[in-house]
C-alpha cells in the first residue's frame, strides 16, 4: 500500500517535473519526488539512506539546483532555444531501450510470475507484519566476504553503517578517508572558479566576470 | 529480523502522521478560506498596502555566483556531518577500537578543515568581496 502511494507519486511528480515549462516549478516538483524515492527507501529498510537523501538531496542539492537556475537566468521560458531537432525522437529511442533493458534485468532476477505483479508483492514482505525470513536480507547477507559485521536488524541503519564504514577490518576505511579529499577537492575547485578575483589578478579580467555575472 | 525491522519502520508512523497532518491543516486552511470568504477584488484591494513596496522589475534576474558558491560550500560540509552521523552512532560502542575510530575521524575532518582554512583565507566567506 505504501510502496504503490509513494512509488505512484513518485512517478506522478517525475513526469510534472519533466513535463513544467517553468524549471523553478520543475524544481520544486523535483523536491517531492526526491522525498517520495526517500520513503521507498525506508521502506526498503535503507533508514539512513533515507535520511541522507533528504539532508543531502533534498535539502543541499536542491537548493544548488535552485541557485543554478537563478545563475543561468531560465526563469522565462524561451521554446525557441530548443535548436536540436532530433533530440526528441532520440531520447524516445533511448528510452524505449530503457525500458527494455529494466524489464530484461526484473524479469530475470524474479523468475516466478510476470514481472509487473512480483514487483508488487515483493515489496509488501518487507513491512508485512509477520513476513517469513526476507528475501532481500537474506540475499544481501549470504555473501559472508563482504558484509561480515551486518547483522539483519542493523542492516540499513544508522549503527549498520557506521559498523561497516569505521571498522577497521572492513574494506571501507580508505574510501573514507579518500572522500574527504574529494571533498576538499571540490571545496578548493569551486573556491576557485566562483572567487576569480585573486590580488594579483589584474583588474580588468575580474571586472569583465563581475560585469557578467551580476 | 523481521520483527526488529518492522518496529523500526513502525518508529516512522509518527513521520507519517506529521505529514498527513501538515497536509490536512493546509488543505483546511486554505480551502475554508478559499469556500468562505467572500471575493469582490477591487484594485484597492489588490493592492500592495503596507505588506511590501510595488515591484521595480522582474524577479527573473541573473543572480550572483556568490549564491552559487555558498551553495556549494554548503553541500560539501553538508556531506561531512553526513558522515558524521553513523560515526557518532557507532563511536560509544567500538570498545578497544575507540581510540583508532576517533584518530581515524580526525583525520577526515583534519582534511577538510585545510579546505575550512583554505575558504576563509580566501574570503570566500565574505559577501562583498
Amino acid at each position: 500500500m505504501l510502496f504503490l502511494l509513494f512509488g505512484g507519486s513518485a512517478l506522478v511528480t517525475g513526469i510534472t517535473m519533466v513535463l513544467f515549462p517553468n524549471p523553478v516549478r520543475s524544481a520544486l516538483f523535483l523536491v517531492l519526488n526526491l522525498f517520495c524515492v526517500a520513503v521507498l527507501y525506508l521502506l526498503l529498510n535503507a533508514y539512513f539512506l533515507a535520511t541522507v537523501q533528504v539532508i543531502v538531496y533534498a535539502g543541499a542539492i536542491m537548493v544548488l539546483f535552485l541557485f543554478v537556475i537563478m545563475l543561468l537566468n531560465l526563469g522565462t521560458p524561451d521554446r525557441s532555444l530548443d535548436k536540436l531537432r532530433w533530440q526528441q525522437p532520440a531520447a524516445v529511442g533511448i528510452a524505449v531501450v530503457l525500458a527494455a533493458l529494466f524489464g530484461a534485468v526484473i524479469y530475470q532476477s524474479v523468475p516466478a510470475g510476470p514481472p509487473a505483479s512480483a514487483m508488487m508483492v515483493e515489496a509488501p514482505t518487507l513491512y508485512a507484519p509477520r513476513a517469513e525470513p526476507n528475501p532481500m536480507l537474506t540475499n544481501q547477507i549470504s555473501d559472508p566476504n563482504q558484509l561480515r559485521a551486518i547483522t539483519p536488524d542493523t542492516m540499513g541503519t544508522v549503527t549498520g553503517i557506521g559498523q561497516s564504514l569505521y571498522n577497521p577490518g572492513e574494506a571501507w576505511l580508505f574510501p573514507f578517508e579518500a572522500t574527504s579529499i574529494l571533498l576538499l577537492i571540490a571545496v578548493i575547485g569551486s573556491v576557485v572558479l566562483a572567487k576569480r578575483r585573486l590580488p594579483g589578478e589584474d583588474a580588468s579580467a575580474a571586472g569583465e566576470r563581475e560585469g557578467g555575472t551580476g | 529480523m523481521p520483527g526488529q525491522t518492522n518496529s523500526l519502520l513502525n518508529s516512522y508512523i509518527p513521520v507519517l502522521c506529521m505529514g498527513l497532518m501538515a497536509l490536512f491543516l493546509v488543505v483546511v486552511f486554505v480551502g475554508l478560506s478559499r469556500i468562505l470568504g467572500p471575493q469582490r477584488p477591487t484594485p484597492q484591494k489588490l493592492a500592495p498596502y503596507e505588506c511590501g513596496v510595488t515591484p521595480i522589475g522582474s524577479a527573473r534576474e541573473r543572480f550572483p555566483i556568490k549564491f552559487y558558491l555558498i551553495a556549494m560550500l554548503f553541500i560539501v560540509f553538508d556531506i561531512e556531518t553526513v558522515f558524521l552521523y553513523p560515526w557518532a552512532a557507532t563511536f560509544r560502542h567500538s570498545g578497544g577500537m575507540m581510540l583508532f575510530n576517533l584518530f581515524e575521524m580526525a583525520v577526515f575532518v583534519g582534511i577538510l578543515l585545510v579546505g575550512y582554512v583554505y575558504v576563509w583565507r580566501r574570503g570566500a566567506f565574505e559577501w562583498d568581496n
